[in-house]
């Protein structure tokens, strides 16, 4: 999240979001992204957490998508794999675009393989006709 | 007006917490279950909760709102429990009749052998936090502004400054984001964050939106829309500190700070309120001062994750069940529960011990001291120390839950009455 650059190590600091503890793990990369040196961590799910954010950190991204003929104008959908970081808002101003005809049921699969990204956008609620 | 229909057990209110309990009411044998619900749809706050981070305690997965309440709901109706949507309980007796009414029946008047108050909480408003400043449109509560977005598909504003880091207000702030909103800034009166830090990282950090502790709104400015809030800087007394004020553009402002237990047909069932919790005083088995009324959910207390309103909900219905079979009440026996150093809130009220109803016991903590260290808490019943457990830090944001080990819950029997304290030290 944060990195402080310099020629040989980089500093970043990281809020674990392994579980609720939040640790606060300070790190040192080398120019490999490998970890020199890790330390806040209080147990070892913090380790594979920075190792992942620092290559390919990944959220889950939960937003709506339009319904046509439907109870309600919206339907709630996510993605139950996490997408790249860097793509969310890209992806989140996509969806605004979306529209699907009801029914929507939980689960349906809204869009496959997004972007060719290998995850998929899947329905969350309900949506009965009108 | 005569009572028109008997039931075994009726629910107030169809939410995560109510839903829980009328499904485990009639599994545990009331065949005549009813659930009361004042929208149209069952689930309460949680079709409009589109954010995952559900059921990691009950189902041991990762869904949204909307998925988790869907599979109460199937479980719901696929059981013969009568479900009365669009209806508004309007009078509750301590003799359990139940005055309703809907468009459809017109006035409903019922009598339950036992009921369970699910009625959720509310929000605080901008009145109830006497924020100053003109009285613009453009202000919302988080849940309001989070139905809007998620449910009617309407956006409040376009350049929205939130006020509260609790996590609806963090999560309404990415919301408002991801669907194509200027969020410049979320205030928190107190030094720290309110909410989950996951939340912090999740959605104000992943989407670069600044957090300023120890700020607060000083005003509103706008005649017919909000145009501009000025922030300032609180001390540690909370006081605005003079020449910190900053002008801050915006069309909303939305609030997110804190919830109130709802519990205006409690206190007209003469059910004894706990001024701590701003609910009902309630028994291990989720019953309250008035026997055969029966409280879950966020009625009772605030909860910080939907898995445990619906353990609490399970409780109540179970108990509902059978105090309706049994048509009898606990004695007032039993050892009662209070908050000791570093504890706001301790639920629930009395732990009762005069029968096995139920092989476990779960007892929650609100800490309210943010202690970010290694922390003990110790149950004492007068000197003796009858339990304890350590944790690895004490946070307002997170609500201890701990389970009784059997030990402690022979010992507590042995004792019956009395007090037990609560401290975390």
């Amino acid at each position: 999240m944060n990195s402080i650059g310099t020629a040989q190590a980089r500093k970043r600091m990281d809020i674990c979001l392994s579980c609720p503890r939040g640790c606060e793990i300070h790190t040192r990369t080398d120019e490999n992204n490998e970890i020199l040196d890790i330390e806040g961590n209080k147990c070892k799910l913090g380790a594979t957490y920075v190792k992942q954010e620092i290559t390919d950190p990944r959220r889950v991204l939960p937003t709506s998508v339009r319904v046509r003929n439907g109870v309600r104008p919206l339907a709630p959908v996510w993605t139950p794999t996490p997408v790249p970081k860097h793509l969310l808002l890209d992806l989140a101003a996509a969806t605004r675009d979306i529209e699907v005809d009801a029914p929507v049921h939980v689960g349906d699969v809204i869009i496959e393989n997004w972007r060719g990204i290998g995850v998929d956008l899947v329905a969350s609620g309900e949506v009965p006709v009108r | 007006m005569e009572v028109t229909k008997e039931y075994d057990v009726i629910v107030i209110g169809g939410g995560p917490a109510g839903m829980a309990a009328a499904i485990q009411a009639f599994k545990t044998g009331s065949e005549k279950v009813l659930l009361v619900e004042r929208n149209n749809t069952l689930g309460g706050i949680l079709p409009q909760c589109i954010h995952n981070g559900f059921g990691a305690v009950n189902f041991d997965r990762d869904y949204p709102g909307p998925q988790y309440s869907y599979l109460y709901e199937k479980e719901l109706r696929s059981l013969n429990v009568d479900i009365l949507l669009d209806t508004m309980v309007l009078d509750l007796t301590p003799e359990r009749e139940v005055y309703a009414m809907n468009s459809v029946d017109g006035y409903l008047h019922y009598r339950a052998k036992a009921i369970v108050l699910a009625m959720g909480c509310r929000e605080r408003t901008r009145a109830q936090i006497r924020l100053p400043g003109t009285r613009a449109a453009g202000i919302f509560t988080a849940g309001t502004a989070q139905r809007l977005v998620n449910i009617e598909g309407f956006m409040p504003g376009n350049r929205i400054v939130v006020l509260g880091s609790g996590d609806i207000g963090m999560i309404m702030a990415r919301r408002l984001t991801i669907e194509g909103a200027e969020v410049p800034a979320v205030l928190e009166i107190l030094p720290f964050l309110t909410g989950l830090r996951r939340n912090y990282v999740q959605c104000l950090l992943d989407y670069n939106i600044p957090l300023h502790l120890s700020t607060t709104v000083n005003n509103i400015y706008g005649e017919n829309r909000v145009e501009a809030i000025e922030t300032v800087k609180v001390d540690d007394k909370l006081q605005p500190v003079e020449g910190t004020e900053q002008v801050v553009e915006c069309d909303t402002l939305i609030l997110s700070v804190g919830l109130l237990p709802e519990n205006e047909l409690s206190r007209k069932a003469g059910v004894e309120l706990d001024s701590r919790s701003n609910g009902p005083v309630v028994d291990s088995h989720m019953m309250t001062s008035v026997p055969g009324i029966f409280a879950a959910g966020n009625v009772t207390a605030i909860y910080d994750l939907v898995d445990y309103v619906s353990k609490s909900g399970e409780i109540a219905g179970r108990s509902a069940a059978q105090f309706a079979r049994a048509g009898t009440h606990d004695s007032q026996s039993g050892i009662t529960l209070k908050p000791g150093t570093n504890v706001g809130v301790a639920i629930p009220q009395k732990l009762r011990f005069d029968d096995d109803r139920s092989g476990e016991m779960f007892i929650m903590l609100r800490p309210n001291a943010l202690l970010e260290r290694a922390v003990k808490v110790e149950l004492k019943h007068g000197d003796e120390v009858v339990g304890s457990f350590r944790e690895q830090y004490a946070r307002p944001a997170e609500m201890m839950i701990y389970r009784l080990k059997e030990r402690e819950l022979a010992r507590l029997r042995e004792l019956k009455t009395g007090e037990l304290t609560a401290a975390i030290s």
